[in-house]
């Protein structure tokens, strides 16, 4: 009896097997799909092959409320690009004391929803901002402080800082100067708060909708581009 | 200070010396006997410590200055060595092996000014520029603002004096 029974399993058809020459990858590829093409073709599945999606809103009292909350839990990503990254830490301490604004320090993109680009932004730097700020969770917000950020300052003429970050992420707020005060990215932060309420800071959805835009401006930048197309 | 250079004079072809003053020194040689020199001065006169080393672009004599400055903390004094490449052809013996932390310095001026250490580890990496394609940016030849135009685009902005923009704001009838 028992022989019977291998028997049989032999004769099964296992479709499964015979659809497997595709190969596993091919089929679930259409043209929307992320090539990965700057990394290695052994570690391409590895990766996230697929393209940030626009977040759908809720209805308009729900918004509401979620943008209520978001505006209340900024946390920042502490990613020091350049001095302005100085001017945080007045704000950490009892004199401005942002964590009264719901606002705390994070040591990793995932926890952060606020990347706070304090700087010049050199090539090797915007490689790891672009890095950092796809691997945050949305909905994320991003703030350029000093004059550097904004449009290159005092490095107009560098061959190695980009002039303007809007490129290659969105901004939802500049704060000018060279540094800002305290008092300055206090306000900036406000504003940024403003922006959450009313339902305007939609930056996410901006980088998903023009990924390709975003995407080009960053490859044509940085010339090695080692990593996968969205480092999800 | 002029009583060492009196005696390295009777080994090594070192000329232009020049006091700074009680303890710092400058003298100029040959690449050749670059190293040669550095390791004298590193082990018999107690020169020990591997304070800089920098490199000086000379665009119209047509050569690199390569500048070593080593310390004696035993005699608290410097002494800096200077030497002249061929701007052309840019290769320097290495001196990894005398101090460790030359490698960075050179790998530095490889990525910089394209000056080249045979042997030196890990030298041809990457450094600052990843990727980087132009030609060394801290020539003196290299173009920065060309090739910031080239690469990176500008914001059109109006620009406005801060002291002139806030006394017609604050001021309008003056």
């Amino acid at each position: 009896m028992e022989k019977d029974k291998i028997d049989d399993l032999e004769m099964m058809d296992l479709p499964v097997e015979e659809e497997s020459d595709l190969g596993f990858t091919e089929w679930r590829k259409d043209e929307k799909t992320l090539l990965n093409l700057g990394l290695p073709e052994e570690e391409r599945d590895w990766f996230c092959d697929a393209r940030p999606q626009v977040h759908k809103k809720s209805p308009k009292i729900i918004e509401d409320f979620l943008n209520w909350a978001r505006a209340e839990s900024l946390w920042i990503l502490a990613f020091g690009t350049g001095c302005g990254a100085i001017e945080l830490r007045p704000l950490l301490t009892a004199r401005y004391d942002i964590s009264r604004l719901g606002m705390a320090p994070r040591p990793t993109p995932r926890q952060a929803n606020l990347f706070m680009i304090g700087g010049y932004v050199s090539i090797k730097t915007l490689k790891r901002i672009v890095r950092s700020y796809e691997q945050m969770q949305g909905p994320k917000f991003v703030v350029a402080v000093c004059s550097c950020a904004i449009n290159g300052g005092m490095y107009w003429d560098s061959y190695n800082t980009v002039k303007r970050i809007d490129e290659f992420i969105p901004v939802d707020v500049y704060i000018t100067g060279c540094m800002p005060r305290p008092e300055a990215v206090l306000a900036g932060f406000d504003r940024l708060k403003q922006l959450i309420r009313a339902g305007k800071a939609e930056g996410q959805n901006l980088y998903a909708q023009n990924f390709d835009y975003y995407k080009a401006n960053q490859k044509r930048i940085i010339k090695d581009w080692n990593m996968p197309d969205y480092n999800w | 200070m002029k009583q060492l250079y009196e005696m390295l004079r009777t080994q090594y072809q070192v000329y232009d010396f020049e006091q700074r003053h009680d303890r710092l020194a400058f003298v100029s040689i040959p690449p050749e006997q670059m190293v040669g020199l550095l390791t004298c001065l590193r082990d018999i006169y107690g020169f020990s410590h591997l304070a800089l080393m920098t490199c000086v672009d000379w665009l119209e004599e047509s050569h690199f200055q390569l500048t070593y400055i080593l310390r004696n903390h035993d005699g608290h004094r410097e002494l800096v060595i200077k030497t002249f490449i061929d701007r052309e052809h840019p290769v320097v013996d290495s001196i990894h092996h005398l101090w460790q932390h030359a490698r960075v310095y050179q790998r530095e001026h490889y990525e910089m000014f394209g000056v080249s250490f045979p042997g030196s580890p890990g030298m041809t990496e990457p450094m600052i520029l990843e990727g980087w394609q132009g030609p060394p940016p801290m020539r003196r030849d290299f173009d920065t603002l060309r090739y910031c135009e080239d690469n990176y685009s500008n914001r059109d902005r109006t620009h406005s004096e801060p002291e002139a923009h806030m006394k017609a704001t604050l001021y309008p009838e003056d």
